[in-house]
């Protein structure tokens, strides 16, 4: 026993701090700003966070984390449950296996890469939806999800960032 | 490790769906729980967001004052006939009612309440309010805001609700075209311009068609207002709801079930007979104050005493 207990609960409680920002991503996604009132949705939050953190911080935001986030966001938004945990465990896993890939220099490229992996998952979402409700889902909402989160990505990445870089100080002092 | 975590909750998302597909009550039940659990972290969140919005709203009307100005004034040279003509109506209503007895219509008991999330994802259309069954709000209650139906409550918790809105994709609304008769069902899509269906086939729709709930089914009560048709094409009608949606930030959830079935009163109706049938309304008038003349008589001699009134107060 090396580490003396602050320490160790500093140590813990940066483990939760993904979670807890997931946590926040749905409570802001779920807020009343009037969008599902037009032919569109929100952002896809959970989406980016999901992808951000799988990149950078894998170790810290493990498949049960990314669960409970879906789940929350199911029940909270009215979707079919288990239908965004899905998808959001499939990003997960399909971002890790081919995380060299997205893993890029350039912020472009990583930008590139969440756009291609925002309309994979829509679309997995579109099908898999229109599949649960037994009829072809409109499509507009779904169309204005992926553009509004592909839009948005360089601004809360950086917010992300930022956190990712709180983080990493943090252990530095330690 | 990881990868047995991965498929094992991969297996849970699609026992879960397929629950909810089996049997929608416990999960919804179960969502109620949790939202209600959540509801006081959704109100904290919602806070500054609706501050955000009210801001944005702010600025917004001040880029549209002329036009709005313009709007509004050219709507109340209409309302302001409209209103005359209500007056008239609710008076002669009023006379007429009196004249037959009516026993008045049963007040709707209705809880006022504030939206703290919505769906804002693509998959459904539906709001969460800060009201659940501690305020009487149940299942199956009407949702309505100052200019029309806004859905009906889907589940409810202790302290929250879920209202599913028109525009929802598993909301079905029996409606009427008002005037016409011609009954049909308003069905959502997930888009802002829910369908009118199951219309009688020899029924002409036009655009600007007012579309009110009919009442059948016993779900909604008739004649609420829902909105108008916005376009015919191909055959495919859609409404556009009155109520606006993206600013909506209130509630009233009317609860129609709770009025109890009033027993009509056995006794004959004390006061004057009523007058014939046929009398016009001149005569009933006239009988009316024929019977009444000994109060205006005692009312008109108070008028004099003011008179001495002022002489002591002058001395």
């Amino acid at each position: 026993m090396t580490e003396s207990w602050p320490r160790r609960l500093l140590a813990n409680l940066v483990l939760l701090v993904p979670p807890l920002v997931g946590l926040l991503c749905v409570l802001v996604g779920v807020a009343p700003t009037g969008i599902s009132a037009i032919d569109a949705a929100g952002p896809a939050l959970t989406l980016m966070l999901v992808y951000f953190w799988t990149i950078f911080q894998p170790t810290l935001l493990p498949p049960p984390a990314v669960f409970i986030i879906g789940l929350l966001q199911d029940t909270l938004s009215g979707a079919p449950i288990g239908l965004g945990t899905l998808i959001l465990l499939g990003v997960q896993q399909f971002v890790a296996h081919e995380r060299r890939v997205f893993t890029a220099r350039t912020f472009t490229i990583a930008w590139l890469g969440f756009g291609m992996v925002a309309v994979l998952a829509t679309a997995a979402g579109w099908v898999l939806g229109s599949v649960h409700a037994g009829m072809l889902l409109e499509v507009r909402p779904f169309v204005g999800q992926v553009l509004l989160s592909v839009t948005l990505y360089p601004l809360v990445s950086w917010l992300f960032g930022q956190i990712v870089r709180a983080l990493k100080s943090l252990e530095a002092f330690r | 490790m990881q990868r047995f975590a991965f498929a094992a909750l991969l297996m849970l998302s699609v026992g879960l769906i397929i629950l909810g597909k089996l049997d929608s009550v416990l999960i919804e039940r179960g969502r109620a729980v949790v939202v209600d659990l959540m509801a006081p972290v959704l109100d904290a969140v919602a806070q500054p967001i609706g501050s955000i919005k009210k801001g944005v709203a702010t600025v917004d009307a001040w880029f549209n004052l002329y036009a709005e100005n313009r709007a509004l004034h050219e709507e109340n040279e209409r309302l302001r006939a409209w209103a005359s003509t209500a007056r008239r109506l609710a008076v002669e209503n009023a006379a007429y009612r009196n004249l037959l007895h009516v026993r008045n219509e049963p007040r709707a008991h209705f809880v006022t309440t504030r939206i703290v999330a919505e769906s804002g994802g693509p998959f459904a259309r539906s709001v969460v309010v800060d009201s659940g069954a501690a305020a009487g709000v149940k299942a199956g209650q009407i949702g309505l805001s100052g200019s029309g139906v806004v859905g009906r409550v889907l589940a409810a918790g202790e302290h929250s609700a879920r209202i599913l809105l028109l525009t929802d994709l598993n909301s079905r609304v029996p409606v009427a075209l008002e005037g016409v008769g011609a009954r049909g069902v308003l069905e959502g899509d997930n888009s802002s311009l829910p369908r009118l269906s199951y219309l009688p086939g020899m029924v002409r729709v036009h655009p600007g068609d007012r579309v009110v709930t009919s009442g059948i089914g016993g779900m909604f009560p008739p004649g609420l207002p829902i909105g108008a048709v916005e376009a015919v094409t191909n055959g495919v009608v859609r409404v556009r709801p009155w109520v606006r949606f993206e600013t909506l930030d209130f509630v009233k959830i009317v609860d129609y079930d709770a009025v109890p079935e009033t027993v009509p009163d056995p006794q004959p109706p004390v006061g004057p007979p009523l007058p014939a049938l046929n009398a016009p309304a001149n005569g009933a008038q006239g009988a009316a104050s024929g019977t009444t003349s000994a109060v205006p008589a005692a009312g008109a001699a108070p008028p004099p005493a003011p008179a001495p009134k002022p002489a002591p107060a002058g001395q």
